[in-house]
């Protein structure tokens, strides 16, 4: 008796199985609305960015309407977790169930290397609004992915030029988060400081899971000018709470990558974060119409500040819209759709004016900005912009990419 | 009698699932190839854990080394099938062998800390040996396995009957693995080692073999995942992916290799199904767990067969 209904228990699971995995065939019309597929961290560590990422784009398609070159866009998102292999199952869903138009989103490098291959298998357009893995553009570029978000070395290379003429900072202690951003970060920045004459004397690098800083704190070279940072989110907050309790604050002054002082960081942040200076492609205190508008419109419907998260996604769907409209909605010829995302060229978006260069990605105004209180709440505020850069900045591309990816040991410290 | 039924509806459900997939589209295909995957992954945990009684933390480790030796060896060097499944289910065998070593001497909690252990420390390589697995960034882009047939195994359909088949293969090894003398000593050393210990049975190598058994298994699955995801990254070696399988034998019925197949069937379903109608999937399936271990705290399958 007993054993009958193992049998029959089998069989009826497997045909439940099957039967709920053929249901939600729905078979998409050829001239339906547009499918945009979106993937963000809506769960785990990273769910507020996610959230961030989400509001962004929804933002965007809100103001035109939800409606492009006479087209009703569908936007339909999917939780990746900022993890990889559910980003492989999640585009899967997206592409072959659900048949999306394009796929945009995704926000940690490994689910930008981890999703390449199946784009460029599926031959399906796609844009990385926020990851950016310098390879991912530069030696390990994929043909169907546009980024639409910037390279982690790009505003680096700039901010060492300024810094090397702006102040006399010229013995720098590095201090980045263990891992390929980190390296991107601090390496993108050693290459053109070193090449200008500066050294960094130092390089710490922090595991993702420090709770404290304080004894990588107490490591750094009494000799340094000034000390570089590569934070994140929570790690940025900490960082800086015991930056000012060591004392250093008071002696060394606080340089730092673009996300160190990120607003979705510096909510979080107390005065000890003011007079921290950072390089990136976005500020939400940028003096600009175009963002005011936009900081304005996100913090009302967020009902927080808008961070270049968000920034990143609300240009990143107007950049898709903006391409869908230079091929009059006929998105269903990816060569076309790939061909205008490539070709976009916007002038006035929210974090100023972008073109995109031969490997795909975007040139645009870097940014140095300084941490200030105004109005009682801490801003990034722009001292300085250098227009128009490349990921390469001034270097010439071929040259630039025979030298290796910066890691964890590339450049190397030759003053440590 | 009983064996023999058991058979038949393992045989039935595999051909049902054969039968039915060209039907399906592509979407849902590829989640049945990667449950069945799954399903081999938490039948070889379960040749420890439901039948010799020793649960395992670090089951990733030997499913991930397997799966980075395809990895690599598919993209770096071009290596076919033949040499990568040789090369992958040699490494993970080799590391069940020497974490056999280490592992077997603890029982209970003192194992499972120590298969923990041992699961980071392959974790910790995965992350940290950057020139060998490309670290956090992980090996994208493993192709699918030239053939010799006219059908590739890059479309989602002959991938699947070429997974469906190993699965079958694997099942049928544990099978009659677990149903030899050999496996009959494993129940017993799981119900009293010391009685089998006083009948003169050697307790320390039946384990150990058990042991490194097991991890070949999941050093196949290992491989067929490289393939079947196309990318190697440290997220299949860390914890959760072992803590997952763990569950999956128990959510299935540990010491049955039905259940554990059928555990596995549930959470990829539910992950993949479930959490694109809600963030709180997670919530569902712990609830799903809470209903079994007070109802059935034998797994499904457990419950429905009471004389085992």
């Amino acid at each position: 008796m007993k054993r009958i209904e193992i049998k029959t228990l089998a069989v009826v699971v497997l045909v439940a199985f099957v039967a709920a995995l053929a249901a939600p065939v729905a078979a998409p019309a050829q001239s339906g609305p547009i499918r945009i597929g979106m993937l963000a961290p809506l769960t785990g560590p990273f769910a507020q960015i996610g959230k961030d990422m989400v509001n962004g784009a929804e933002l965007y398609l809100d103001e035109i309407g939800r409606q492009v070159a006479g087209r009703k866009i569908d936007l339909i998102i999917e939780d990746d977790e900022g993890n990889p292999a559910t980003a492989l199952n999640k585009s899967r869903k997206l592409v072959e169930q659900d048949k999306v138009h394009i796929l945009t989103g995704g926000l940690l490098a490994n689910v930008g290397y981890a999703l390449q291959p199946y784009i460029d298998g599926q031959k399906i357009p796609a844009t990385y609004p926020i990851i950016a893995a310098d390879d991912i553009t530069q030696r390990k570029p994929a043909k169907w992915v546009v980024r639409t978000g910037w390279t982690t070395s790009q505003p680096m290379h700039p901010f060492a030029d300024w810094v090397l003429k702006n102040t006399k900072y010229r013995k720098i202690v590095a201090i980045g988060m263990d891992y390929a951003f980190g390296y991107e970060t601090i390496g993108g920045f050693q290459h053109t400081f070193e090449e200008g004459g500066g050294q960094i004397i130092q390089k710490i690098w922090t595991p993702l899971n420090t709770n404290d800083f304080a004894p990588f704190l107490a490591q750094i070279k009494r000799e340094a000018d000034a000390v570089l940072a590569l934070m994140l989110g929570r790690l940025a907050v900490q960082f800086m709470k015991q930056y000012e309790e060591s004392g250093l604050k008071s002696r060394l002054p606080l340089l730092g990558g673009g996300t160190t002082t990120d607003e979705s960081a510096l909510p979080g942040m107390g005065d000890e974060a003011i007079g921290t200076i950072t390089a990136l492609h976005y500020s939400q205190a940028l003096d600009t119409p175009q963002n005011q508008k936009f900081a304005k419109a996100f913090e009302a419907r967020a009902g927080k500040i808008a961070s270049y998260y968000s920034e990143g996604c609300y240009t990143g769907v107007r950049w898709i819209a903006e391409a869908i409209k230079a091929i009059g909605g006929k998105v269903e010829d990816r060569d076309q759709l790939l061909a205008a995302l490539r070709r976009v060229s916007i002038k006035d978006t929210a974090r100023g004016p972008i073109s995109v260069d031969q490997w795909g990605n975007p040139v645009q105004n870097i940014y140095v900005r300084r941490v200030e209180k105004v109005g009682g709440r801490l801003q990034n505020t722009v001292i300085a912009t250098f227009p128009a850069v490349s990921q390469f900045w001034k270097y010439n591309p071929e040259e630039y990419l025979k030298q290796p990816l910066y890691t964890r040991d590339y450049p190397p410290c030759k003053h440590c | 009698m009983t064996i023999d039924r058991k058979i038949v509806a393992g045989v039935v459900a595999l051909a049902l699932a054969g039968c039915f997939a060209p039907f399906l589209p592509a979407y849902p295909l590829t989640l049945l190839t990667q449950a069945v995957i799954v399903a081999i992954l938490a039948m070889s945990l379960d040749v420890l854990l439901g039948y010799t009684g020793l649960p395992s933390l670090g089951h990733a480790a030997y499913f991930g080394v397997a799966a980075y030796a395809v990895g690599i060896l598919a993209t770096e060097h071009q290596v076919g099938l033949a040499g990568c499944l040789v090369a992958g289910l040699l490494l993970a065998t080799a590391t069940a062998a020497v974490f056999g070593l280490l592992a077997i001497r603890a029982t209970g909690t003192y194992f499972l800390m120590i298969t923990l252990a041992l699961g980071m420390v392959v974790w910790g390589l995965a992350f940290r040996w950057v020139s060998m697995t490309k670290g956090d960034n992980g090996i994208a882009g493993v192709p699918r396995p030239e053939w010799a047939l006219p059908w590739s195994l890059a479309a989602p359909l002959p991938f699947f009957y070429f997974v469906l088949v190993a699965a079958g293969l694997a099942w049928a090894a544990m099978g009659v693995l677990v149903r030899s003398p050999f496996g009959l000593g494993l129940k017993g050393i799981r119900e009293s080692e010391s009685r089998m210990r006083a009948l003169g049975y050697n307790v320390w190598l039946h384990k150990y073999l058990a042991f490194v058994i097991s991890g070949f298994f999941a050093g196949f699955a290992g491989a067929l995942w490289a393939y079947y995801n196309g990318f190697v990254g440290p997220v299949d070696v860390q914890l959760v992916t072992s803590v997952e399988t763990l569950l999956m034998v128990a959510l299935g019925g540990p010491g049955t290799l039905a259940g554990p197949a059928l555990g596995a069937a549930v959470i990829v379903f539910l992950k993949n199904f479930v959490s694109v109608y809600t963030k709180r999937w997670l919530l569902i399936l712990g609830a799903v767990y809470i209903g079994v271990i007070l109802w059935a705290p034998r797994g499904v399958l457990g419950a429905f067969s009471r004389n085992r």
